[in-house]
């Protein structure tokens, strides 16, 4: 049975000048599923997810987001994404309950749903007491957490997280995992790049890039059999050495 | 309309939190209206005067107590020969020289006539021309005195002369206070408008909050809005505390009415606004937005006809001054202010700083872009 699919990208590139960021990848992604996306330092897991997200214009290929063009139709798909960048993007100078509402705002919560929403956020995250707190004195876990509770708040479709658990200590990460799996279990689907190979165990499938390439993509348990690895770390291993690119 | 409420709510709150923006909205153009109306005077005083006296007679005497009765000039130097009066000019003790020639006396008396010689210190333009032309204005008022003095002396017939009066209307006493408080007042309001709502786009660049609203819904149109509105609220503010020192400090209350300045700078704010917005859209870090509109604003400023009129501009300076905004808020603050002009009477003006606005505006709306090629 074919599940409905959120995401659709065929022969997506991108090209900056002569440099091909991103190179014809091909992938689905199903309603509900959390999907890793790997890759080296500059191998253009950050170019291909802004692309999906409307916030870069692609150079070819198609692809979809929640049914709506990447081309055309970016305006109708940031309506039902959700969006954490790498860089911290809540603002500091605000408050925890001022940036809750915000962002539960500016998409379009009434205010009744964004009191709730604040209330049930700030028990979960455990910030009871924290409200009036501005952003810049949380520790960086309880920021990460935050950006990301606030990134669905508006329970989208799908969130995309640009390698939401860096620079976090091995706890907070868990503790993410543990919302993003949340967020999962209530249809949310999650595209999620990341650094940790433990953390690709705790996804349902992962693409590995390399170079602008997709030159795998199963779920973990199928790469780490297809590669005959002990674990994920080893398949990134494998796949990551013939980078031709350098890091940046 | 909704999406705009919270956009607004966060920026207020975030400009009011920042305690720093207090002071530079607020305490800074103060200090700033207080101080440079003082030294925006076109007034020149305590000129450093050197005295070559060949002559030692009463009438040399006579005279220079009458050129340093006058307040504008101070006595520094007085030497015996020329050479040395001019070493006094080289290392700045004085500002220009004025040479009486040894037999003054005797050839004003006798023949009636006598030659004397000024030399000034041209390196300050401004210094050097007012200096010289007050040294001539009062050497031929000392020449009438003499002249009176000897009316009754039949070998003498009183000079004919043409007497201009002038009236000076508008500003009767010449108060360049009055000319100068209100054109600083639209220099202030002008960078704040301007260098403000600018470097605010470029630091949510620079911190990355910037991304997060690109992947949001929000239309660009309600975006610029939410950046405008306060920065335009805050600026009028300024031109109001502007006015409450202008009343105050120099008891300047304009001839026309607060209602006809308020309209004319609440569009022109959103022209300003509008330009700085556009800095933004081009610039990436806060660095480069504050040099950019440093370098506009300096150019708009002296190009606006407050410290020099347009009209003895070289021609292509007149026509950038055309196209400076700031140029027709102080034409008009100065009308209104000074003249008591009203909506009707500025109405070229205010057409033009229409046209403005909405060509900032657009030009800014169409060059920010949620998502880049």
């Amino acid at each position: 049975m074919a599940k409905e699919k959120v995401i659709t990208a065929h022969d997506l590139t991108k090209r900056f000048g002569d440099f091909v960021a991103v190179s014809k990848i091909t992938f689905d992604v199903e309603k509900g599923e959390i999907f890793g996306f790997l890759g080296a330092n500059g191998a253009g897991k950050t170019t291909a997810m802004r692309m999906l997200c409307g916030l870069l214009m692609p150079t070819s290929g198609q692809a979809t987001v929640a049914g709506f063009d990447v081309f055309k139709q970016t305006e109708q798909i940031k309506k039902n994404i959700g969006y954490m960048s790498q860089k911290f993007s809540l603002y500091e100078d605000l408050t925890v309950a001022e940036n809750i509402r915000f962002y539960g705002g500016i998409y379009g919560l009434r205010d009744e749903a964004i009191k709730e929403k604040s209330a049930q956020l700030i028990k979960q995250l455990h910030l009871d007491g924290q409200e009036k707190t501005l952003v810049r004195a949380l520790p960086l876990g309880w920021k990460q957490k935050l950006a990301f509770s606030i990134a669905i708040v508006h329970d989208p479709a799908i969130v995309f997280l640009d390698e939401p658990t860096g620079g976090v200590d091995p706890v907070t990460r868990r503790e993410f995992w543990g919302l993003i799996y949340e967020a999962s279990a209530r249809g949310i689907t999650i595209f999620v790049t990341t650094h940790y190979m433990d953390e690709a165990e705790y996804c349902n499938r992962v693409s590995i890039m390399v170079d602008g390439r997709i030159d795998a993509l199963d779920t973990p348990a199928n790469l780490m059999k297809d590669y005959s690895a002990a674990s994920m770390d080893e398949v990134f291993l494998q796949l990551a050495r013939k980078a031709i690119r350098s890091g940046d | 309309m909704r999406m705009l409420k919270f956009l607004l709510q966060k920026e207020l709150k975030q400009i009011f939190r920042d305690p720093a923006i207090i002071i530079i909205l607020f305490i800074m153009p103060t200090i700033q209206l207080l101080i440079l109306p003082a030294a925006a005077d076109y007034e020149i005083k305590n000129i450093n005067l050197g005295v070559v006296d060949h002559d030692h007679s009463e009438y040399s005497r006579k005279m220079v107590e009458k050129i340093t009765s006058s307040g504008y000039f101070r006595l520094r130097d007085y030497s015996p020969s020329f050479k040395q009066g001019l070493k006094a000019i080289e290392t700045d003790k004085t500002d220009l020289i004025l040479e009486i020639p040894a037999n003054f006396e005797r050839d004003l008396v006798k023949d009636n006539e006598s030659t004397l010689f000024v030399a000034v210190d041209a390196i300050n333009g401004v210094k050097a021309g007012l200096g010289g032309a007050y040294l001539q204005q009062i050497l031929g008022d000392y020449n009438n005195e003499i002249r009176t003095q000897w009316i009754q002396n039949p070998r003498m017939s009183p000079q004919p002369t043409i007497d201009v009066t002038s009236s000076d209307w508008y500003n009767p006493n010449m108060n360049y206070k009055a000319f100068m408080v209100p054109g600083i007042l639209v220099l202030l309001v002008t960078m704040i408008g301007s260098s403000f709502a600018s470097n605010n786009i470029v630091r949510e660049k620079e911190m990355g909050t910037i991304e997060q609203i690109n992947v949001s819904p929000i239309k660009k149109y309600q975006f610029i809005l939410g950046k405008l509105i306060p920065f335009w609220i805050l600026a009028l503010s300024v031109l109001t505390i502007g006015f409450i020192i202008a009343r105050l400090v120099y008891g300047i209350v304009p001839v026309g009415s607060y209602f006809t300045v308020y309209a004319f700078a609440s569009i022109y704010l959103v022209a300003v606004l509008g330009l700085g917005l556009l800095l933004s859209t081009y610039a990436q870090t806060q660095q480069q937005s504050m040099l950019v509109s440093f370098f506009v604003t300096m150019i708009f400023n002296l190009m606006s006809g407050l410290y020099t009129p347009i009209e003895s501009m070289p021609g292509w300076a007149q026509w950038i001054a055309r196209f400076n905004p700031v140029t027709y808020f102080i034409q008009v603050m100065r009308m209104v202010v000074l003249k008591g002009s009203s909506l009707g009477d500025i109405r070229v003006h205010i057409f033009i700083i229409l046209g403005f606005a909405l060509f900032f505006n657009t030009w800014a709306i169409l060059n920010y872009r949620k998502r880049t090629g």
